[in-house]
């Protein structure tokens, strides 16, 4: 079980004065609000830190993006400026995940999300060699995306003229590629773990890869026109033989022998030394015990030429003979051109132990950082990072990197990487379930509070067993529904993971909002969609309100089109069927209306308070010319009017009302007169 | 082939991608188009140039990915997009207004060069009209129709301020995309899964013909019109179906193809290959449908009357023949399928076609452009 960092970083809130009010404070899920209360503070101390889960940010940089930026640019901003007079309080807005917000980021979180997915998709059957094969590649892809935002940012940086920015976008490179150089390192220590051998080739290349101070140097010196005659000729042949780049180096010793007769079998010996040194190779060709027998043969050849005095007449190549003995004074010379303790490392590694162990890196790495740094400066973070890897504490080097790094987008990634190398699996935590869910849940989370990002953090969380659906469900129903295409977007998100409280909730909203604009057809295809029967019912009471006043209906097209949806509330039913009466008497086939009528009020799909308005639609066809009520239908008819007053009875309505009076004695008389002919007619028919 | 695609991440969800067409019936490649983006804080109307034409390989393919020629903040999401000529494209924003934007070829800028404010809106009797998502964009030169969440039809000339012809409450759901059948005849497709044909000549608000689908009325995303025979008609659904009508007959459709896992976002006629017919999706693919393995086996007019035969091209043949399309028997299985995106899991919201030439664009903020659709 881990226990809590003692010491959280400070996170400043811009514009909070903790020394003039007491802050409170609460957790959101994507963010903090930092709020003033109304107690001064007496005493105390003056800075008062918000309590922080790490990367929320040690500094507030201000953001670089041509976003108008008092929104997104601080750390926290103001939520509610208008309280801005003495007395009141205001509330700040503490995003979790900084660099979410930079906008050349954004092509590393998408970018690093498909190779995310990929990674989740990929086959863990896969045996052994192939499945390690496959998760370096995966690792790989991770680095050549980082490094391709560094090559944006680094162009961005170049492009600006505004110094500021300039300044920004510098920081993030070097952000980037500190990033790059730690999960370098990780990968080769973790997901190759390379084995004795091609680890210091490994190594060796990392240090080429990221070493690039010297660069400049070498550069110029190769493009001078006789670069043995350049001052800092021997410079770039040390750095070469420093880097274990003995081609290069002996090439560019081949123009200084030319240049010098004289000493010309000096050349040749320094030459075939470095020609003949043995190295590590990547096949099975040699073992390493053949390699450190070469090796130590090697050594002793070189240790005969310097003891002899072969080089005494050239400084130069008597400290490069030193070197290529791992003389570790001779290599701390050379300081400047390392510029780094674990360039000196691998360099010493190289020269003296060319076969290290991956459980021997450690005792090297300290004592290389020790002399190196030599008391006289104390490492930095990333020095510690560094260190931390090649002790293999690779929860350390995590827990570091959580701390240092302004975003959670390297550690989870890098964790979900080495989880599927299978490398964390028994490490649990004393909060919530293990580091890499974690993790993903803090990266998703900052990817939710981004107005755009939100997308991606679905698939994180999808990749969280324990709690990435409540994560889910939480952050989904905050995203903002800006339009009907953004709507059906996050529904999609929500059915495909049958998330029924949340599409229920989706349409509602929209449903509520199509309702409040007057839009009844799409009002009710969203509850339709949610098969939401209340809401239907209560959509279909808007129409038939509409209906009553208007005395038409609206959305025609709508209502005619309903098809099995009519099914999902009874009033939706009646609606249906009732704008087919009204279809029906228009049509003019009036027994068919008529009857449908009729079944409305007897099968009870009417509402009874619908009913007056239906026994009304009766009167016309009452008293069309050719009789169109049965006698029994007539009966009925009769029935239903007198249940609909004789119900009424207590409200006194009828009564009081003069017009629904009016209209009661209207229908009764018609209804009299229509069971009078019918009586007749029917009685006439049978008596023939 | 993987190799031919280019892709760009662009930082910015894009909504739209649209070729500019090509000036007079031209034959080289399309090189430039435009995207739009949705969602973002500040959304951008952008204008790409589709690759280095300077680094044009041995073999003739190109690389490089596509570079910016110049961009213009938009105001809202862009909902939809079509260029009007070489130089104009009208834009529809989810803020309910429509906006013409001019490219400066001379100096790559761009500006607006007319703004019809709120042609979409909802009418609420108690507050002032708020703006209503402007869906779907067409444009005929000068002609530009576009529909609305607000059910309305608008009709506006690129060169009149006010709309030429308005109908209200068109339509009682969201109207989500429109195309022209004819001149004066367009087509609407709706989130009731109604398929309607509107007569502009005629002064009734109402439509002229309504096709709708059976059963659960599922609500239609996207239509296309066939480009030579215009009684084809295809549309996208949010069930991912692809439905094909025959406007000539009857009211439902003439076919259904189980196509994608979601939303069809957008469904293209190859414009001068149209047994070519180009799909995408929310499920994050895109399909390209080749109905040409059918006709191949219809009698050839190709060698009739002696005439060239290499200047033919499908289209004409298309005129003469049932097209492909339409088949009822069983050989409609025989319809090539290809998904062009495997493993995306984001939404490609857009796609356009023009020439061997496609561009799309994703929700993951990349855009994409494949120079080879038919090697």
């Amino acid at each position: 079980m881990e226990e809590p960092d003692t010491d959280p970083p400070l996170v400043v809130v811009p514009g909070a004065d903790p020394s003039a009010r007491q802050l409170c404070f609460e957790w959101g899920p994507a963010e903090v609000l930092v709020c003033e209360t109304r107690f001064g503070r007496k005493g105390g101390s003056r800075t008062h830190p918000v309590p922080s889960r790490s990367p929320s940010r040690p500094q507030s940089h201000p953001i670089p993006t041509p976003i108008p930026s008092q929104s997104r640019a601080l750390t926290g901003c103001v939520a509610d400026a208008a309280g801005a007079a003495p007395g009141s309080s205001r509330v700040f807005v503490v995003h979790r995940d900084q660099d979410i917000y930079i906008q050349t980021l954004r092509k590393l979180f998408n970018e690093s999300h498909g190779i995310f997915m990929g990674l989740q998709r990929s086959e863990e059957e896969l045996a052994g060699k192939s499945r390690k094969a496959q998760l370096v590649q995966v690792s790989k892809n991770y680095r050549s995306v980082i490094r391709a935002c560094m090559e944006d940012m680094h162009q961005a940086a170049v492009s600006t003229r505004d110094p500021a920015l300039q300044g920004q976008y510098s920081t993030q490179v070097s952000i980037l590629s500190a990033m790059e150089l730690i999960w370098n390192l990780c990968e080769i220590l973790f997901v190759e773990a390379a084995a004795a051998g091609p680890l210091l080739l490994r190594l060796l290349d990392w240090v080429r890869l990221h070493v690039c101070d010297v660069d400049s140097m070498v550069r110029e010196v190769l493009s001078s026109e006789s670069p043995s005659k350049h001052k800092l000729f021997w410079n770039v042949v040390d750095v070469f033989v420093l880097q274990g780049r003995m081609d290069e180096a002996r090439h560019l010793l081949s123009k200084e022998a030319t240049a010098n007769p004289t000493s010309m079998t000096m050349y040749k010996i320094l030459d075939d030394l470095m020609k003949k040194m043995p190295m590590p190779s990547l096949g099975n060709t040699q073992t390493l015990t053949e390699l450190e027998l070469k090796w130590q043969h090697w050594h002793e050849e070189c240790q005969r030429f310097l003891q002899d005095g072969t080089f005494a007449s050239n400084p130069h190549m008597e400290s490069i003979c030193k070197i290529l003995l791992g003389d570790e004074d001779a290599i701390l010379e050379k300081k400047e051109l390392m510029t780094t303790w674990y360039h000196f490392l691998v360099t010493r590694l190289l020269y003296s132990h060319p076969t290290v162990k991956p459980m021997e890196l450690r005792f090297y790495a300290q004592s290389s950082m020790d002399m190196f740094l030599g008391g006289e400066s104390s490492p930095e973070p990333l020095d510690m990072i560094l260190m931390a890897a090649f002790e293999f504490e690779m929860h350390q080097v995590i827990k570091e990197c959580s701390i240092v790094l302004s975003n959670w987008w390297f550690v989870a990634h890098l964790t979900d990487l080495l989880d599927h190398c299978k490398l964390l699996q028994s490490h649990n935590l004393y909060f919530g379930s293990n580091m890499r869910e974690f993790l993903l849940l803090e990266y998703a989370s900052g990817l939710f509070s981004h107005h755009s990002l939100w997308q991606l953090g679905v698939d994180y969380f999808d990749h969280c067993p324990e709690y990435g659906r409540v994560y889910l469900e939480l952050h989904i129903e905050r995203i903002p529904l800006s339009t009907e295409q953004k709507a059906l977007k996050v529904l999609r998100i929500c059915e495909q993971r049958q998330m029924h409280e949340q599409v229920r909730s989706v349409c509602k909203i929209m449903a509520m909002k199509a309702l409040r604009n007057n839009r009844l057809g799409s009002a009710l295809s969203w509850s339709i969609r949610a098969k939401d029967a209340a809401f239907a019912t209560l959509i279909s009471d808007r129409f038939l309100k509409d209906y009553c006043e208007r005395g038409c209906f609206s959305d025609l097209d709508l209502i005619d089109n309903l098809g099995p949806s009519m099914l999902l509330s009874d009033r939706l039913t009646f609606l249906g069927k009732y704008r087919e009466f009204h279809r029906l008497y228009g049509e003019k086939r009036f027994p068919e209306a008529a009857r449908l009528l009729l079944t409305l009020m007897t099968a009870h799909i009417a509402p009874c308070s619908f009913w007056m308005t239906l026994l009304t639609d009766a009167l016309p066809l009452l008293e069309q010319k050719e009789i169109i009520f049965s006698a029994e239908q007539t009966y009925e008819l009769m029935r239903c009017l007198e249940d609909l007053t004789a119900g009424n009875v207590d409200k006194q309505k009828f009564q009081e009302d003069d017009v629904e009076t009016t209209k009661v004695e209207m229908l009764r008389l018609a209804l009299a007169r229509n069971l009078a002919r019918v009586i007749v007619k029917e009685g006439t028919v049978e008596g023939s | 082939a993987m190799e031919d695609v280019s892709a760009k991440f662009v930082s910015q969800k894009i909504s739209r991608a649209r070729w500019r067409p090509p000036p007079h019936a031209a034959l080289q490649p399309p090189d430039v188009f435009a995207t739009g983006s949705w969602d973002n804080e500040d959304n951008r109307i952008s204008l790409w140039s589709a690759g280095d034409l300077g680094n044009v390989g041995l073999s003739g393919e190109y690389h490089g990915e596509p570079h910016l020629l110049c961009d213009i903040q938009h105001n809202g999401d862009v909902m939809d997009m079509q260029f009007l000529d070489q130089e104009r494209i009208v834009v529809a924003s989810s803020t309910g207004t429509v906006t013409i934007f001019r490219h400066h070829q001379n100096n790559q800028t761009l500006s607006a060069n007319h703004r019809w404010e709120k042609a979409h809106h909802h009418v609420d009797q108690n507050t002032s009209c708020g703006g209503a998502a402007c869906t779907g964009v067409v444009c005929n030169n000068p002609e530009i129709v576009t529909v609305g969440e607000d059910g309305r039809i608008n009709l506006f000339r690129a060169d009149q301020k006010d709309a030429v012809r308005t109908i209200d409450n068109a339509d009682s759901s969201t109207l989500h995309a429109v195309t022209f059948l004819r001149t004066t005849e367009i087509l609407t497709v709706n989130s009731i899964g109604q398929l309607k044909i509107w007569d502009l000549r005629q002064q009734r608000n109402e439509p002229s013909q309504i096709f709708s689908l059976a059963g659960d009325r599922v609500p239609l995303h996207c239509v296309d019109r066939h480009p030579n025979q215009q009684h084809i008609v295809a549309t996208g659904g949010q069930d991912g179906m692809l439905s094909i009508w025959d406007i000539r007959q009857g009211t439902m459709p003439v076919s259904l193809l189980n196509a994608h896992e979601a939303e069809m976002w957008e469904v293209h006629f190859h414009p001068s290959n149209p047994d070519h017919l180009f799909t995408c999706s929310e499920d994050g693919s895109l399909w390209h449908w080749d109905a040409s393995t059918n006709v191949s086996e219809k009698p050839s007019f190709l060698h009739q009357g002696g005439r060239s035969t290499t200047y033919l091209s499908h289209s004409t043949i298309n005129q003469s023949v049932v097209s492909a399309w339409l088949s009822n028997d069983p050989t409609k299985d025989r319809m090539e399928i290809t998904n062009l995106i495997p493993n995306q899991t984001l939404s490609v919201n857009s796609l356009d076609v023009l020439g061997s030439c496609l561009v799309y664009g994703t929700d993951a903020e990349a855009i994409y452009v494949n120079r080879q659709l038919f090697a």
